[in-house]
C-alpha cells in the first residue's frame, strides 16, 4: 500500500530512459493515442469539406443558371426556386458542420497542449528536484526559472499542433486542390505553379531567423541571470555605489537582444511579404487562364465561381503550414536546449528519489565509510579517503580548520552528495542505493544556512515529517476532486492532494493531533524557541472566532493584571484606556479615535486627513487650537532639526516632520509669522492641523497638550463616534474594557492601556507581571500556539539567523531520525542559548547517532569521539582528553580560539 | 517637568554650559527621561552598556562589588554624568549605580552621546577632565591603600 502510494508521484515522472532526447519523441511518447484521434477527427472532416466546395458550382450551374434541374428531390417535386433555397440551405448546413468540426479539433488540439505543456514543466521540475547539488553552483536560478515558466511556454501550442495541424491544414490543402484539379487540370497546376517557389526560398530565410532565434534564447536566459543576480546582491550594489554598473550591464544585454529581435523582425516580414505577394501573383493566372477557358467554353461559368472560392479558401491553409514549418523549427530549438540544460551528469534516478520501502526500515546500525573520496569540478578532492566506522548511537564531533572538508563529509554522509570514489553503508546497506524516502526520513540533516519556507513557523517545522499524504484527499468523494486528480493524471502530474494531511504522526512519534501540538510546543523548547514565539503570540492580531473562548479569557487576564498591578502597589505603570478621562501616553490620535483602526481609512500616520476626522475638529472648534500647537511643533521642530543633514536618522527617529519637508514649514511659519495664522490659506492650515496628531504628552514632554486641550479632545472623542456615518462604522474599533479588540494584539488586549513613559524599568516590570497571568490563567501554550503561526516571510526573512537554525532543528528533530547530522547547525547561536540547544539536541538524541560538524573545536568536550579535518583528510580520531593531550592539529585549534577570545 | 525646564537644567551643569540652547533642547528630546524610586538599579556591573545617565534630580550610589560586597566608591548628584565608561570604551559596566533616593534622568543612548561628543570639542574636553579627575581619585586610593598595606 505504501510502496503503491509512493510511486504515484514517481510513477509519473518519466520512463527508464529519462527524458525523450527529441521532440517529437516527446509527442509521440505521451500523446500519441490523443494524436491519433485527432487525426481520425481531421480525417472525417475533409468529406464534408469537399462537398462544400462542389456545391456551389451545381448551385450557380443547376439553381441559377437553370441546367439540369433535377424536378423532384426524394420523390418530391420541387421547382427552380425551391431547389436553390434546398440547396442554400444544404451548403449553411455544411458551413456549420465545418465550423463544428474546426471547433471541436481546435479545442481538443488546445487541451492536448496545455497537457503537454503542463507534463513538461511537471518533468522540468521534477528533474530539477533531483539535479545533482553541484549543478547549483553552475546554473544560476533565473535561468531554470526563466526556462521553466518562459522558454518552454510555445511549445505547449505546438505540440497540440504537432500532428494534427500539418494534417488538417495539409488535407485542406489537398482537398481543396483535388477539386480544382477535377474542375480543370490547367486551373489546378496554375494555382499550385509559384509553391516550388516558396518551398525553396522559405526554408532558406527561416534558416536564418531559426539561428537567430537560438541566440535570443540564450541571450534573455542571460539577461533573467543577470536581474537574478542583481536581487540577490542587492545589498553590495547598494553598498558599493554599483547601480550604475549593474544598469550599463543589463543595457548591454538589452540592447544585444533589441539586435537579435530586430533582425528576426526584419526577415520575419520578408518572409510573410514573399508570402503575401505570390498569394497575390496566383489570381492573375486565374482570371487570365480561367477566364480564356469559360470563353472558349471549356469550363462552366459556375465552376470558375467555384474555383476562386476555394482559391480564397486556399491561401489560409497554405499560410498555417508555412507558419507551421516556422514553428516547427523554433520549438525544436527549444526542446533541445532545455532537454540539454535538464539533463546533467549525475540526475538523480526517480527510483531513487520516490521508491518506497517498507515501513519499519530502520538505519540503526554501524555507520561504515571506506576510502570514501569526493572530487570537485577540477577534479580536486573535497573529502579524501575517508574511512570510519561510527557505531549507533556514538556521538562524533567533526572539527577542522574552515576549508578543512568537514562541510562536505557532513554532506556525503547525509547522502546530500554522492562520493566519487568509495563507498558509504549504513547497517549493511549501501547508502548510494538506499532511496530519498529512506534517506530523507531516517536521516537528519541540517545546514549552517537552512532555508524556510514562506508559510508559518508551524508549516516550516512539520515540513519535516511530511513525505507523502498520509490521509485522504479532501476533495476524494466530489465530483471536482475527481476531475482535479483525472486532470493531473492525464498530464503525467502528481495526483496527490496538498489539502490532505500530510503529517506523519507514527514518524513524529505521537498518536494524536492533540499529541502532536504538544510536541511541537516542547521542541520550542528544546530549541530554545519558546520566548520567542511567546513574543510573535503576543503581538498576534487574531481572529477571535478560530479560538473559540479564547476572548473571554484575554478580558479576563486583562482584569486579573489589573488586580495584579494594584497588588504590587505598581497600578500606575500602565495608564488604562477609559473612555472618559485623556491618556497622556497615547498619542493625540489615538485619544481621539479611542479604538484601534481596522483597514487604511483610521490609519494612525494619516489620520489627520480624513473627511470625518476634519468634521469633528470643525464642529469642536479645535482646528483653531490644532493650528496653533501645529505651529508651536513646526517650531520646534525647525529649532531642532534644522541643521541636521537631511539623511539623518534622528528624522526618522524623532522629527515629527520629514527632512524633505522641513524647508516647506520653514517657509510656512515665515508667512504665519506675517499673516497671522487665521491669514493662512486652507493647504497651509492643514499642514499645521495635522502636526499635533503624533504627540504623546508623556513622552515629549512639550507642554502643548495642555489639560484644557485634553478636555476638547475628549469631547472631540465623543463627537468623532456620535457623528461617525454609517459606512465607517466598521473602520474602527472602538476600546471597551470589558469586551475583546479584534484588531489589537493579544498584548494590547490584554495590556489595555499604556505602559507609561518616563518610569525606570516600567516595560520590564509590566512584562513580568503579563507573564505571570498570562501563565496563572493557563493562556500560556495558547499564546504558543499563536505564535508559532507567525509567517516566517521570503525565505525566513522575518526570522534572525539564529530563529531560522532554530525552526531547522526543530524540523530535523521532529521526525527522529536514527542518524542525525548537523553542518555548524548552530553557529549564529550566541553561547548561551548554543549551549542549552546541544545539551537539548544530546537530550532528544539520546539512543541515536549523532555526527556534528563543529564551528569551533571548544565546542567537542560533550562527544564521545572527535574526527580532526585537515586537508580534506581525518588525520586525527580520539575522545577530546586524549586529542587536547596528544599536540597535534586539535590541541593547535584550541590553542588558537583560547587566542582569539 | 517639560522640556524646557530640563534644558534650563542641562545649561546649569558645567559639562553642557557652552552648549547652544538649540543643541540642549535636541539632546533632551532625542533622550529618554526616567523616574527611579529610591533603591532602584540602574545598571549592574558587568552589564553590556546602551547608554549613559545624566543625573537631572536626586542622587545615587556608585558602588563596586567586591569580595566583602558591595562597597560605595562615589556618590552623584544632579548634573553628574554616569555610565559613559561602558559606551566610551566598549566593555562592560565597570560598576553598579542605585539610586538612593528619589532620582530623575535623562537616559542618553549611545548614538546620541556619540554625537555629542563629536560635535562639540568641549563636551569631549569635560569628560576628559572628569574622567581624569576620576583616575586621579583612584590613584589616590591605591597610594593610600598601598601606604597602609605597606606601613
Amino acid at each position: 500500500m505504501a510502496a503503491a502510494a509512493g510511486l504515484a508521484a514517481g510513477r509519473f515522472l518519466e520512463g527508464p530512459h529519462g527524458m525523450e532526447r527529441t521532440l517529437f519523441g516527446f509527442i509521440w511518447r505521451y500523446s500519441k493515442r490523443d494524436q491519433v484521434l485527432l487525426l481520425v477527427m481531421t480525417g472525417l472532416s475533409f468529406p464534408f469539406l469537399y462537398v462544400s466546395l462542389e456545391l456551389p458550382k451545381t448551385i450557380i450551374n443547376e439553381a441559377i443558371g437553370g441546367e439540369n434541374l433535377p424536378g423532384d428531390l426524394f420523390g418530391v417535386s420541387v421547382d427552380q426556386i425551391q431547389y436553390l433555397f434546398v440547396l442554400s440551405g444544404l451548403f449553411l448546413a455544411l458551413v456549420c458542420v465545418n465550423g463544428a468540426f474546426k471547433y471541436v479539433v481546435n479545442v481538443f488540439r488546445g487541451q492536448l497542449g496545455e497537457r503537454m505543456l503542463r507534463r513538461l514543466r511537471y518533468l522540468l521540475y521534477g528533474r530539477v528536484l533531483r539535479f545533482p547539488l553541484g549543478r547549483f553552483r553552475r546554473t544560476s536560478q533565473g535561468e531554470i526559472i526563466q526556462m521553466i515558466t518562459a522558454e518552454v511556454e510555445p511549445l505547449g501550442g505546438f505540440v497540440g499542433d504537432s500532428i494534427a495541424l500539418p494534417a488538417f491544414q495539409g488535407g485542406t490543402l489537398l482537398t481543396i486542390l483535388i477539386f480544382m484539379f477535377v474542375q480543370d487540370w490547367m486551373l489546378g497546376l496554375a494555382a499550385i505553379s509559384l509553391y516550388p517557389i516558396q518551398a525553396y526560398m522559405i526554408p532558406k530565410l527561416q534558416r536564418r531567423v531559426n539561428e537567430l532565434g537560438k541566440e535570443r534564447v540564450r541571450t534573455v536566459r542571460q539577461l533573467s541571470e543577470r536581474i537574478g543576480e542583481s536581487i540577490s546582491a542587492i545589498e553590495e550594489i547598494h553598498a558599493n555605489d554599483g547601480a550604475r554598473w549593474a544598469l550599463a550591464n543589463v543595457a548591454e544585454r538589452l540592447g544585444v537582444i533589441f539586435d537579435i529581435r530586430y533582425e528576426i523582425y526584419r526577415r520575419k516580414f520578408l518572409i510573410k511579404f514573399l508570402n503575401n505577394f505570390i498569394a497575390q501573383l496566383t489570381p492573375f493566372l486565374f482570371y487570365a487562364i480561367g477566364g480564356w477557358l469559360v470563353i472558349r467554353g471549356d469550363l462552366t461559368f459556375g465552376a470558375l465561381v467555384a474555383v476562386l472560392a476555394a482559391y480564397k479558401d486556399l491561401s489560409a491553409p497554405w499560410k498555417e503550414l508555412l507558419g507551421y514549418y516556422q514553428r516547427l523549427a523554433d520549438a525544436r530549438i527549444k526542446y533541445d536546449q532545455v532537454v540539454e540544460q535538464f539533463d546533467p551528469a549525475g540526475t538523480m534516478p526517480a527510483e531513487l528519489q520516490f521508491a518506497e520501502l517498507p515501513d519499519d526500515v530502520s538505519l540503526v546500525g554501524p555507520f561504515v565509510g571506506s576510502n570514501v573520496t569526493l572530487l570537485d569540478e577540477d577534479g580536486e578532492a573535497e573529502v579524501e579517503s575517508l574511512s570510519v566506522t561510527i557505531e549507533p548511537g556514538a556521538k562524533v564531533a567533526l572539527v577542522g580548520p574552515s576549508g578543512s572538508g568537514t562541510d562536505s563529509a557532513t554532506m556525503l554522509l547525509a547522502r546530500l552528495l554522492f562520493p566519487d570514489r568509495g563507498g558509504l553503508s549504513i547497517a549493511g546497506t549501501s547508502l548510494a542505493e538506499l532511496p530519498e524516502t529512506v534517506t530523507g526520513r531516517r536521516i537528519g540533516y541540517v545546514g549552517p544556512a537552512p532555508h524556510l519556507f514562506n508559510a508559518s513557523l508551524r508549516a516550516n517545522i512539520l515540513m519535516g515529517a511530511m513525505h507523502r499524504p498520509v490521509g485522504p484527499a479532501h476533495d476524494r468523494d466530489t465530483p471536482a476532486g475527481q476531475r482535479r486528480r483525472a486532470a493531473a493524471a492525464a498530464s503525467g502530474n502528481s495526483t496527490d492532494d496538498t489539502a490532505a494531511d500530510w503529517v506523519d504522526l507514527a514518524a513524529v512519534g505521537v498518536g494524536t493531533d492533540a499529541e502532536l501540538e504538544a510536541r511541537l510546543m516542547q521542541l520550542l523548547g528544546r530549541v530554545d524557541l519558546d520566548d520567542d514565539v511567546y513574543g510573535f503570540g503576543l503581538r498576534s492580531v487574531i481572529d477571535p472566532d478560530e479560538w473559540p473562548g479564547l476572548a473571554e479569557q484575554v478580558v479576563g487576564a486583562r482584569r486579573r493584571l489589573r488586580e495584579r498591578l494594584r497588588e504590587e502597589g505598581v497600578a500606575e505603570l500602565v495608564e488604562a484606556f477609559d473612555e472618559t478621562t485623556y491618556n497622556t501616553n497615547a498619542s493625540v490620535a489615538e485619544n481621539l479615535l479611542f479604538g484601534t483602526p481596522v483597514g487604511r481609512a483610521f490609519a494612525l500616520d494619516h489620520i489627520a486627513q480624513h473627511p470625518h476626522v476634519r468634521h469633528v475638529l470643525d464642529k469642536t472648534g479645535l482646528v483653531n487650537d490644532f493650528a496653533r500647537i501645529g505651529r508651536d511643533v513646526a517650531m520646534t521642530m525647525v529649532e531642532l532639526f534644522a541643521d541636521l543633514p537631511p539623511d539623518h536618522e534622528y528624522f526618522s527617529q524623532y522629527s515629527f516632520i520629514s527632512a524633505e519637508d522641513l524647508p516647506t514649514y520653514q517657509v510656512l511659519l515665515g508667512r504665519a509669522e506675517r499673516l497671522g495664522l487665521d491669514g493662512l490659506d486652507a493647504e497651509d492650515r492643514d499642514r499645521l492641523v495635522s502636526l499635533p496628531f503624533k504627540l504623546i504628552p508623556a513622552r515629549h514632554r512639550l507642554g502643548m497638550i495642555t489639560p484644557e486641550i485634553q478636555d476638547r479632545i475628549l469631547q472631540a472623542r465623543r463627537v468623532f463616534t456620535e457623528d461617525l456615518p454609517d459606512g465607517l462604522r466598521g473602520a474602527v474599533a472602538f476600546f471597551s474594557s470589558d469586551r475583546y479588540n479584534a484588531a489589537a494584539t493579544l498584548q494590547d488586549n490584554i495590556l489595555f492601556g499604556k505602559v507609561i513613559h518616563g518610569r525606570a524599568d516600567a516595560q520590564a516590570e509590566v512584562g513580568r507581571l503579563l507573564a505571570e497571568v498570562i501563565d496563572g490563567e493557563r493562556l500560556r501554550d495558547a499564546v504558543l500556539g499563536i505564535g508559532i503561526g507567525f509567517e516566517a516571510g521570503i525565505a525566513g526573512t522575518r526570522l534572525t539567523a539564529a530563529q531560522r537554525q532554530k525552526i531547522a532543528l526543530a524540523r530535523t528533530l521532529l521526525r527522529r531520525p536514527d542518524v542525525l547530522i548537523l553542518n555548524q547547525a548552530t553557529g549564529a547561536l550566541d553561547p548561551a542559548s548554543q549551549a542549552r540547544v546541544m545539551t537539548a539536541v544530546f537530550a532528544e538524541a539520546r539512543h541515536r547517532t549523532v555526527i556534528w560538524s563543529l564551528q569551533r573545536a571548544g565546542l567537542a568536550p560533550m562527544f564521545d569521539r572527535i574526527l580532526v579535518f585537515s586537508g580534506n583528510r581525518v588525520v586525527e580520531d580520539g575522545d577530546f582528553e586524549h586529542l587536547k593531550a596528544r599536540g597535534g592539529v586539535f590541541a593547535s585549534l584550541i590553542e588558537e580560539e583560547k587566542a582569539g577570545g | 517637568m517639560s522640556l524646557n525646564q530640563e534644558v534650563e537644567l542641562l545649561k546649569n551643569i558645567p559639562l553642557f554650559s557652552r552648549i547652544a540652547t538649540s543643541r540642549l533642547k535636541l539632546l533632551a528630546f532625542t533622550s529618554e527621561r526616567l523616574d527611579w524610586d529610591a533603591s532602584q538599579t540602574l545598571f549592574r556591573q558587568g552589564d553590556d552598556g546602551d547608554a549613559a545617565y545624566i543625573i537631572m534630580e536626586g542622587s545615587a550610589a556608585v558602588l563596586i562589588e567586591t569580595d566583602a560586597g558591595e562597597v560605595e566608591v562615589a556618590r552623584l548628584r544632579r548634573g553628574d554624568v554616569v555610565g559613559e565608561i561602558a559606551i566610551l570604551c566598549d566593555v562592560p559596566r565597570t560598576a553598579t549605580v542605585r539610586a538612593t533616593e528619589a532620582l530623575t534622568t535623562l537616559r542618553v543612548t549611545k548614538e546620541t552621546f556619540f554625537r555629542l561628543v563629536t560635535e562639540f570639542p568641549e563636551v569631549a574636553i569635560e569628560i576628559m577632565r572628569e574622567l581624569a579627575a576620576r583616575l586621579e581619585r583612584t590613584n589616590a586610593q591605591l597610594r593610600e591603600a598601598l601606604g597602609t598595606g605597606g606601613g
